[in-house]
């Protein structure tokens, strides 16, 4: 039989236990809040490795989420964060849509390489937009939430909750898209796209969505990330940081909704203590980890659950 | 009897080689038509124009009345067309339950587009997505593997589900292409069995290319014979099994041609 669907529940139980540590512990404040942040870009990543495609450029739209909230701060004065967080999403929807014309005619290696040409394209424009701070960037006003400041030392526990509903509430509605029929198009789609052709749904209409949809979370992703560290620069749009998601994405797996929140945060935790003591070698230590997850849990992170839930009931 | 489907003078050329040369024709509805012929007679290539993946250098296919030469497969299948494969399409990595909700989910989407929340009820299935899936699954004997991926079941039951994902479109004409072929020949009248009892019930119009003449004649009420990119002889199954061109061209054909030969000529 179908096995009950938990997803809420663990949301919720996970929700408010996020709230608690970063009560308990408001010294991870900064790396929780910075991993919802990823963890947002990779939930729409996931949804694009479901239907069998690799974006290498989630950078492009996660870039362009913070340069639109410093910019707003930097050139407008607009400090409100829920109006910020709105820019982030819309920003990356219409960039998304616009690109999405195009990407959704390609697919595999081409798809890929594509949207790695398009982030690396915004990459040398900020280098050499001298108004944008080149290559250093530039610093993003405080942020505030109904007047009263948001985030930074003080009002960190503010920001981080907002990031945790915010990371709920994508989490709940990408859950329940999967289980539309579009949604479930994925799958079919990555299997077999004559079939979903032959059947009567448009193809490239169904990646478009979803294309779009990933650049929301994207635009998203970026902008709470400009807003929790408080500093934007090009590399956000470097190769480097896209395969960073795709590396999350890798590490999470594609199992479940929470898996990228808890996949960001692991990589969070490895890179930092990785860089912490071993300077020169971090990449080295975060690439074992890899290794390690892709040979013992091919599935990734999440599927430990599924593991320890078969091994429960057996 | 105005004919659901029409073609007219359909010609295709691949390079030198002419695929189908001034095909003509019309079906009525609620009818079962049985093409024969051997390999390269056009059979595969006059099935590939109607459903939309090859577009006729000349010639006129019109369904219901309406042109549907220069459509889309994807706009083909809309309005009323479906068809299963010789080689069997479907979503390995899911279920054969899921197979058919994906199938039913794009109907329902298609029912009402441009509505953010789709309708509960699944048009011409009158049920809830998983009911008339499960439904679908019973109707083709299905449901022992309900819940076994796609991508590891047996041949015969890899075509049945083919089909019963074509069906669950709710198709008015339902083209299958060499519904028997790959399969154990004790197996095969099992299956069209299995189709016909489930296809008939709603009225369907059949169209069918088959290279079993038992079962040809034995499930059509029709038989269109190919040869050569022509329509070689039409009409009762007796009639054009027993034509001497026929049985010259297309069944002695038949026991000339290896199977292993035949699949791989044709796959």
């Amino acid at each position: 039989m179908k096995r009950a669907d938990h997803t809420l529940l663990v949301l919720v139980v996970a929700l408010l236990a996020l709230l608690v540590i970063g009560l308990l512990l408001p010294k991870w404040l900064f790396l929780l809040t910075l991993s919802l942040g990823k963890g947002l870009v990779v939930l729409g990543l996931m949804l694009l490795l479901r239907t069998g495609l690799v974006s290498f450029g989630q950078g492009f739209f996660y870039c362009l989420g913070a340069y639109a909230v410093g910019s707003l701060g930097q050139f407008f004065g607009i400090r409100d964060v829920l109006l910020l967080l709105l820019t982030g999403v819309v920003i990356g929807t219409a960039a998304a849509f616009l690109l999405g014309l195009l990407m959704a005619k390609y697919r595999d290696i081409f798809f890929a390489m594509l949207s790695l040409a398009f982030s690396m394209i915004l990459y040398g424009l900020l280098v050499r937009t001298a108004a944008l701070g080149s290559t250093d960037g530039f610093n993003v006003a405080p942020p505030t939430l109904f007047r009263r400041p948001i985030g930074g030392e003080q009002h960190q526990f503010a920001l981080f909750a907002l990031a945790c509903v915010l990371a709920f509430v994508a989490a709940l509605v990408m859950h329940a898209y999967f289980e539309t029929p579009l949604g479930r198009l994925s799958p079919a789609i990555r299997d077999n796209e004559i079939r979903v052709e032959y059947m009567g749904a448009s193809v490239r209409h169904a990646i478009h969505v979803k294309y779009v949809i990933a650049g929301a979370l994207a635009g998203l992703g970026g902008a709470l990330t400009a807003i929790t560290v408080g500093h934007i620069d090009p590399d956000l749009a470097y190769w480097t940081t896209s395969g960073e998601f795709i590396f999350v994405a890798i590490l999470s797996g594609t199992g479940s909704v929470i898996a990228p929140f808890l996949g960001a945060f692991v990589f969070e935790i490895i890179r930092t203590y990785a860089y912490q003591y071993s300077p020169n070698t971090w990449q080295l230590v975060v690439g074992s980890a890899l290794l390690i997850v892709i040979v013992f849990l091919p599935a990734g992170l999440w599927s430990v659950f599924g593991h320890l839930r078969r091994r429960g009931s057996s | 009897m105005t004919p659901i489907l029409d073609a007219q003078g359909l010609c295709k050329k691949f390079g030198a080689v002419t695929a189908a040369w001034g095909i003509s024709i019309a079906v009525e509805p609620d009818t079962v038509v049985g093409l024969i012929g051997t390999n390269g007679a056009g059979k595969t290539t006059f099935v590939n124009m109607v459903t939309g993946y090859l577009k006729p250098d000349t010639g006129i296919i019109s369904f219901k009345g309406r042109d549907v030469t220069a459509l889309h497969p994807r706009q083909i299948t809309q309005l009323g067309i479906c068809r299963s494969f010789q080689i069997p399409q479907l979503y390995d990595s899911l279920t054969v339950l899921e197979n058919v909700i994906v199938a039913l989910g794009i109907v329902l989407r298609n029912s009402k587009p441009w509505r953010l929340r789709t309708p509960k009820i699944v048009p011409g299935h009158g049920t809830t997505l998983t009911a008339a899936a499960e439904t679908m699954l019973a109707r083709f004997g299905l449901v022992q593997y309900r819940n076994s991926l796609a991508g590891v079941l047996p041949e015969g039951v890899r075509k049945l589900l083919d089909i019963a994902v074509a069906l669950a479109v709710k198709p008015e004409m339902l083209i299958l292409d060499e519904p028997t072929s790959g399969v154990s020949s004790d197996e095969k009248f099992g299956i069209m069995d299995t189709v016909m009892n489930a296809v008939r019930s709603e009225g369907v119009t059949v169209l069918f290319v088959e290279h079993d003449m038992e079962i040809v004649s034995r499930y059509s009420k029709r038989v269109i014979a190919f040869y050569e990119g022509r329509v070689l002889a039409d009409g009762a199954p007796a009639h054009v099994l027993g034509d001497a061109d026929v049985r010259k061209y297309v069944v002695g054909g038949q026991v000339a041609v290896r199977p292993e030969a035949e699949d791989i000529a044709s796959a």
